[in-house]
């Protein structure tokens, strides 16, 4: 009896294609758009947690400061907690810590090769390019040498060599940052967008302790950055590093901590929820437009239900109960929203690789959103096609032969 | 009479002319707000297989009351009414249903095919309803359709069709589960009188040579002269019922 309805159903549907397609159209656009959204939300999640997994997952990064209890920081240039000695000693009494160096940041202008160029300069301390895995592609890394005797030597990143040097080779040339003339010994190997969308290649560094003494003139640094010797070890060493500073600081029991640690890999997750929350935003928000399709459904069935009166009373006649009726109504507003959620599907995914195409967007269509959206738009389809369904069933067979 | 089942009726029409409808002391009272409508005021009747019945009366004589309950479309207050041995004025919506599909065919003035439907596919509706495969679906449509002259007009469109081809269309619908009765309701009323005079002969033929019991409403006495019997109401009751040929 269902397949009967189903063949009822397809040839009342087929005898007004325009109408039909009509009817289908807010499905169509709603199922298009929450696929789209969702496609668009995926593909940035996705790209977040591969940009963070580059950047390895057994880092910590060792802040100056307390966290509140919102979970604010405070004092970042308010208590200055951390030195390089805290950074020796992490690297010196933990065995589970592979390397441990000082960082210091600053935007400054940087004047070679007759151009200039405002970037970030960096001091740091040799451990660096092991911990954040940072190739060099001419020259040679900051040595141990050149922090102790506070040299004025500088790496330069990709983006910085390009845009002061253009194809030049820049090694031994020199630059000038806060009129200190530096020289260049070593260039680093491409690192792309970090996950927070920020150029990684451009950068200078220079040793810390020249940092320190010649370009910022202070005796704190800002960081600690921390490398585990491995990815499973990182909860514990943070846990290590933890004691051994509060041992250091002399921070009593019951005191807060003053610095925090961070695990990347908690950044990552908060990045990556932040992306989830963006991904569920745009498809509730293109979920409002399959509601729409409903009622547009909904709307039109009821019209169609008026116009079709005569033909519902001929059926009747001829022998039609009222749940042959109602099937028929109901299987055709499945039929209409199936079909449409099928046609929504098509420009969804094409839509989405449109937009890959043109805007460079990442996306992402994941089969179980596809099927999902199916689903909802068969049940979009049964829920607003009952009543209109309900309406044609419960007419009069007289009345509705003699209506005009 | 042909002495092997026909085409259309159930039963071989040689067989004891059997009581299709019987109908005693029908009663229908339609209330409108406080006002009563005595719409049938006590219906006797008793009609017969193979026989051809016009209905005749003014607008509100209560014939149109008198074929909705014919039709199982409409219930009465008081009274009875037999169809082909069961009682089947007190049935549930679904039953009767089932009792017009099976055997009651309807032919309306207004033809009443279904639109950018084909003919075949119009006549093939009532089968819809009691789930025959679809290849004896077909075979059975060609072949009320043959019946009334239409197999070159298998699939036209209603609006491919003149009038008289889209009565024939409704007739041959009203044919094909075998129906014990056909109800025919101003069946000429929006042909011209050439047309009409086809249709009628076509029921004359139905009811001839294949036996087919045939109620008709009318009220134009020259369609009426086509039937064997006529009877006529005024005020909810018959007044007269008469038999007019053989």
């Amino acid at each position: 009896m269902l397949y009967m309805a189903f063949r009822i159903a397809l040839r009342a549907l087929g005898r007004n294609k325009l109408r039909s397609f009509l009817t289908m159209l807010g499905i169509i656009i709603g199922v298009g758009a929450v696929i789209a959204m969702v496609a668009i939300g995926e593909g940035a999640k996705a790209l977040v947690r591969q940009q963070i997994a580059s950047l390895g997952t057994n880092l910590l990064v060792i802040l100056p400061g307390t966290v509140t209890l919102g979970g604010a920081r405070t004092g970042f240039g308010g208590r200055q907690s951390l030195t390089d000695l805290d950074a020796k000693a992490i690297m010196g009494q933990i065995p589970i810590v592979a390397g441990a160096s000082p960082v210091l940041r600053q935007i400054q202008q940087v004047i070679g090769g007759e151009q200039n160029w405002s970037t970030s300069v960096q001091g740091i301390a040799p451990e660096y390019q092991q911990i954040r895995d940072w190739k060099i592609v001419d020259g040679r890394f900051i040595t141990q040498a050149d922090v102790e005797s506070t040299a004025k030597v500088a790496l330069i990143g990709q983006t910085v060599a390009y845009n002061l040097f253009g194809d030049e080779n820049p090694i031994d040339n020199i630059i000038r940052i806060k009129k200190i003339p530096f020289q260049i010994v070593g260039v680093l190997g491409a690192k792309g967008q970090s996950g927070m969308g920020n150029d990684q290649d451009d950068v200078v560094m220079v040793p810390y302790t020249t940092m320190m003494k010649r370009i910022m003139g202070v005796t704190y640094i800002q960081q600690i950055i921390v490398g585990a010797t491995s990815a499973d070890l990182t909860e514990e060493a943070k846990n290590q590093i933890t004691l051994l500073l509060r041992e250091r600081h002399k921070i009593r029991p019951g005191n807060d901590d003053d610095f925090m640690i961070r695990n990347l890999s908690d950044i990552a997750e908060a990045a990556s929820n932040s992306a989830t929350v963006m991904a569920v935003l745009l498809g509730s928000i293109a979920s409002v437009s399959l509601l729409v399709g409903g009622i547009g459904i909904m709307n039109i069935m009821l019209v169609s239900v008026t116009e079709r009166t005569r033909e519902i009373g001929i059926r009747m006649a001829v022998g039609a109960r009222s749940r042959d009726i109602l099937l028929q109504f109901i299987v055709e507003a499945l039929v209409m929203a199936a079909i449409g959620g099928a046609l929504g599907i098509a420009i969804g995914v094409a839509s989405s690789s449109l937009i890959h195409r043109v805007m460079e967007w990442p996306v992402l269509v994941r089969p179980d959103v596809v099927v999902i959206a199916l689903l909802v738009s068969g049940g979009v389809g049964v829920f607003f096609g009952f009543y209109p369904a309900q309406k044609a069933a419960h007419l009069d067979p007289i009345d509705a032969l003699r209506y005009e | 009479m042909a002495s092997e089942p026909s085409a259309v009726s159930p039963r071989a029409p040689h067989a004891a002319a059997e009581e299709v409808i019987a109908i005693r002391d029908l009663r229908k009272i339609y209330r409108m707000g406080d006002i009563e409508v005595e719409a049938l005021c006590g219906i006797n009747i008793s009609i017969h297989r193979g026989e051809f019945v016009a209905v005749m009366g003014a607008s509100g004589s209560g014939k149109s009351t008198f074929m909705n309950i014919l039709g199982c479309l409409d219930r009465p207050t008081s009274g009875s009414y037999f169809l082909e041995g069961e009682d089947v004025s007190r049935l549930t919506p679904d039953e009767w249903a089932l009792i017009r599909n099976r055997k009651i065919g309807f032919v309306f003035q207004g033809f009443n095919l279904l639109s950018r439907t084909s003919a075949l596919e119009n006549v093939e509706l009532p089968m819809m309803y009691n789930s025959l495969p679809s290849r004896e679906r077909r075979e059975r449509a060609v072949e009320v359709l043959k019946l009334v002259g239409l197999q070159e007009r298998l699939d036209h469109m209603p609006n491919q069709l003149s009038g008289g081809q889209q009565q024939r269309v409704a007739v041959a619908r009203s044919l094909v589960n075998r129906p014990a009765l056909i109800l025919a309701d101003e069946p000429t009323g929006n042909l011209d009188s050439k047309t009409s005079a086809e249709i009628m002969e076509l029921f004359q033929d139905l009811n001839d040579r294949e036996g087919i019991t045939i109620v008709l409403v009318t009220h134009e006495a020259d369609i009426a002269g086509y039937a064997k019997r006529q009877v006529l109401f005024r005020d909810g009751l018959i007044i007269s019922d008469k038999k007019v040929r053989q």
